[in-house]
């Protein structure tokens, strides 16, 4: 009997280990899940899904990648659940966004940190820009300000929610033009925050690049600045960046997308994710799909984004110190 | 009349298909519990990447359309709302299938539906730029005034008594506060890690409505081994027709609230059923009827629920702000087309629009014939063993609430609102009540944060809140709706008490 126990140990444990030697070999067996902390229809649901419809493709991962919403309070409910409660064994992957979550880690009341995850690639940059209704008497981020300057605290800016990329541009605004603007975020994310400065509930807004130039092309806003270091030549060559505007505002806001996966997750696994999925998100279908919806890509590797990361997680330490 | 130039689009034998196609699955997708509208159509969005813009806009359209109808089909036969929009479907729905008329009420859902469906539709057609503008006038303060009044309806919804209505809203609002709130991010009586996004909408539903049923199944099957066996009568289609035709105040109501409500972003398809079904029944010479399997509930709901699905569309295609999660889909199968909503939408791109606009039309006749089809079989669930019964809605229960975002959190929460909402039920207290203020609560609360923080950068909350047409309006239909439950319940205990005295 004990003869026959011994001689199943052995048995499983060889199981175990040949299974353990070869995850890696084989892995993806089967379909990847991506929690994205937004719900389903906004921007990074949205870019989500066409930045992995490629993944079944054989020279990529060769297995599909599905999608799972977990949104609630800006994202915190998701990375929560990531961070905390996701199996790490490759095969329940997050979408990140920077600053959003780093800012929120800070920020505290939060399970995560940005040591919590293993970034992958980053497949989107989004900038903020400042948003004001087509009939505002704002036409430049000089009106703006100087209508800021006069009224502290009454200039309602909307955005998509606290500690969130609009919310970083709009205090990095603040403290470049020594004024006083009345943030108002709004629940429902960047769409709810548009729809506010459109009916006029609100004199400007912070909000995506993305979104901001989809409205314009529907003739409802004006585009008063760009929250980024350089202009945005794909999609608004002729709209000025805040440091042209005088504003010593740099690209801290950017709203970065990309996939990361929990801590813990065997570095084999990752190693075949930071090979593959960089060259799933420059798959050329992938890219026709992203320009024709106005979302602007930026690729970047793992040694890549593991850099920005610690860039901003710094940057927004001091930022978030005074409040 | 641009439109019917473009109607032969939806006519070719690929868009046919699709169309097809589409309202069917919408059809079983709605049905299934679990799976909202919102779901359905994100689930198609990838079959749509091979498809033109036009033909993967009619798969869409068809589904959104079908699915909202098809949430009726649980919502009537098993009592587990689909979707928020199928509440009040449920609530004479299911009596009427426990009597054995599942057909009929299957029938007049489908039929209300397609009607109400057809006229929103027609609606978004040839009023849209209008529309556009009456959607925008909803600031945060208009939009905290209408979830007040929503909350008004709490007293009088579904309840024998004015109080227990109350009392049941009351527990519904708290429950909305659980988890971090929204707007500022901090955690509110979040005692376990599934709670932490509060408590999902759907699997709510789901635990507030199936799993009292179920435990009153399982307790009766106990108790009594000879089970009676629910006659399903067979119902003729040309009586239902008739019995639509003579509905015409539910109908109208429920049409005229759907579209309005429906126009409102953020708030108008969650409770545009609940609030036709309250109008209708206020309206109504058989007010005691309603709850108890009275036809003009279910036509009420399904024609404003329908009704919605074409005006909630205009903000999205004229201003390209999605007012409602499902249309935040579409939106997203509009972008990877590169077709970017707007107000010259219709002369940038009239072939594609016009066909999706004209897909959602026939879309909504192809679901009322399918939707007949199918009632006369699917009916027949009712004739099912009561065990069996039980145990097939506890399977589909935590299927529904798990699928909604894989977790078994929300499994849970579903189980346990269940078990509370049976002990409520005990005592008198009613579901559909509970959930209004589960479902307005967050509305109510974060467009007051919002507001309240405008208001402060302005001229103060008193000008904010009550300043404008707009908010006087609502401010006073928030107070006539507040005194007529008021009356009514006591003209109502006034009559009791009559009776009683004259009893004795």
């Amino acid at each position: 009997m004990k003869r026959l126990l011994t001689g199943l140990t052995m048995a499983l444990a060889t199981v175990a280990m040949t299974g353990a030697a070869s995850a890696a070999d084989t892995y993806p067996e089967r379909p990847i899940g991506v929690a994205v902390s937004y719900g389903a229809g906004g921007a990074t649901d949205f870019q989500a899904r066409i930045v992995t419809m490629v993944a079944g493709n054989e020279d990529l991962l060769g297995q599909p990648i599905y999608i799972i919403n977990k949104p609630g309070a800006g994202g915190r409910v998701g990375w929560n659940w990531l961070a905390t409660q996701a199996d790490n064994d490759g095969y329940t992957m997050g979408a990140y966004n920077v600053p959003h979550f780093i800012a929120q880690s800070i920020k505290g009341g939060v399970k995560y940190s940005a040591e919590s995850f293993e970034p992958i690639a980053n497949w989107g940059e989004d900038p903020a820009v400042v948003v004001v209704g087509k009939d505002s008497e704002f036409d430049s981020m000089e009106d703006l300000v100087a209508f800021a300057k006069e009224n502290p605290g009454k200039t309602t800016t909307s955005g998509a929610g606290l500690f969130v990329g609009h919310h970083i541009a709009a205090l990095q605004i603040e403290k470049a033009c020594e004024c006083k603007l009345a943030y108002i975020p709004t629940k429902g994310g960047g769409a709810a925050a548009m729809k506010a400065v459109i009916a006029g509930d609100v004199l400007a807004g912070i909000n995506n690049l993305s979104d901001a130039y989809r409205a314009r092309e529907a003739g409802n806003v004006k585009i008063l600045g760009v929250a980024d270091v350089k202009r945005n030549e794909e999609f608004l060559s002729d709209v000025p960046t805040l440091q042209e505007a005088g504003l010593d505002v740099d690209n801290s806001s950017v709203n970065y997308r990309g996939l990361m996966v929990p801590k813990g997750t065997d570095p084999a696994v990752i190693k075949v994710l930071a090979e593959k999925v960089p060259a799933m998100f420059e798959n050329s279908r992938v890219a026709k799909r992203m320009k024709a919806g106005g979302s602007p890509m930026n690729v970047m590797n793992r040694e890549e984004v593991q850099k920005m990361w610690a860039e901003r997680e710094e940057f927004l330490k001091e930022l978030l110190s005074g409040l | 009349m641009e439109f019917l130039g473009y109607f032969g689009g939806v006519f070719e034998p690929v868009a046919m298909m699709l169309l097809l196609g589409g309202t069917v699955g919408g059809l079983i997708l709605g049905a299934t519990p679990g799976l909202s509208p919102t779901m359905a159509v994100a689930l198609l969005i990838p079959f749509t990447f091979q498809l033109s813009p036009a033909h993967g806009l009619i798969l869409l359209g068809a589904a959104y359309t079908s699915t909202v109808a098809g949430g009726a089909v649980s919502a009537i036969l098993l009592k587990i709302p689909g979707a928020p929009a199928n509440i009040a479907t449920a609530l004479d729905g299911h009596e009427m299938a426990k009597q054995g008329e599942g057909a009929r009420a299957l029938h007049l859902s489908f039929l209300a539906s397609g009607i109400g469906g057809v006229i929103g539709v027609l609606l978004l057609i040839f009023l849209t730029p209008v529309l556009a503008q009456w959607a925008l006038a909803f600031g945060p303060s208009h939009l905290f005034w209408m979830a007040i009044l929503g909350v008004t309806l709490i007293g009088s919804l579904d309840s024998k008594s004015f109080v227990k209505g109350l009392l049941s809203g009351c527990i519904g609002l708290w429950l909305s506060t659980i988890g971090y709130d929204d707007m500022q991010g901090v955690p509110r009586f979040v005692f376990a890690d599934a709670l932490t996004g509060g408590i999902n909408i759907i699997a709510a539903l789901i635990g507030l409505f199936a799993i009292p049923q179920v435990m009153e199944m399982f307790a009766k099957g106990r108790r009594d081994l000879a089970i009676e066996q629910v006659a399903v009568t067979k119902h003729k289609l040309s009586d239902s027709i008739g019995e639509i035709g003579r509905s015409g105040r539910a109908l109208s109501i429920g049409t005229v609230i759907g579209s309005i409500i429906g126009l409102v972003p953020g708030v108008g398809g969650q409770i545009a059923g609940l609030v036709a079904y309250d109008q209708t029944r206020k309206l109504s010479p058989h007010k005691a009827k309603f709850g108890t399997g009275h036809p003009e509930g279910v036509i009420a709901a399904e024609s404003a629920n329908n009704a919605m699905v074409g005006p909630s569309l205009v903000p999205l295609l004229t201003l390209s702000i999605p007012g409602s999660p499902t249309a935040a889909v579409l939106l997203g199968g509009l972008l990877i087309h590169g077709i970017f909503p707007g107000g010259d939408l219709f002369e940038r791109h009239p072939e594609v629009i016009w066909t999706f606009i004209n897909s959602m039309l026939l879309g909504q006749i192809l679901m009322v014939v399918f939707g007949i089809w199918i009632a006369a079989s699917a009916a027949k669930i009712a004739r099912a063993p009561v065990p069996i019964m039980a145990a097939a809605v506890l399977i589909l229960a935590v299927f529904g609430s798990y699928s909604v975002q894989q977790s078994m959190g929300d499994v849970y929460v579903m189980l346990l609102l269940g078990i509370g909402m049976y002990a409520l039920e005990k005592f008198g207290f009613s579901a559909a009540p509970l959930v209004l203020g589960l479902i307005l609560g967050p509305i109510a609360e974060a467009n007051f944060i919002q507001g309240s923080m405008i208001a402060n950068a302005m001229d103060g909350p008193w000008t904010y809140f009550f300043g404008g047409p707009l908010n006087l309006l609502l401010v006073a239909l928030v107070v006539g709706s507040i005194l007529y439950s008021f009356l009514s319940n006591r003209a109502e205990n006034a009559a009791l008490a009559k009776a009683v005295e004259v009893g004795e």
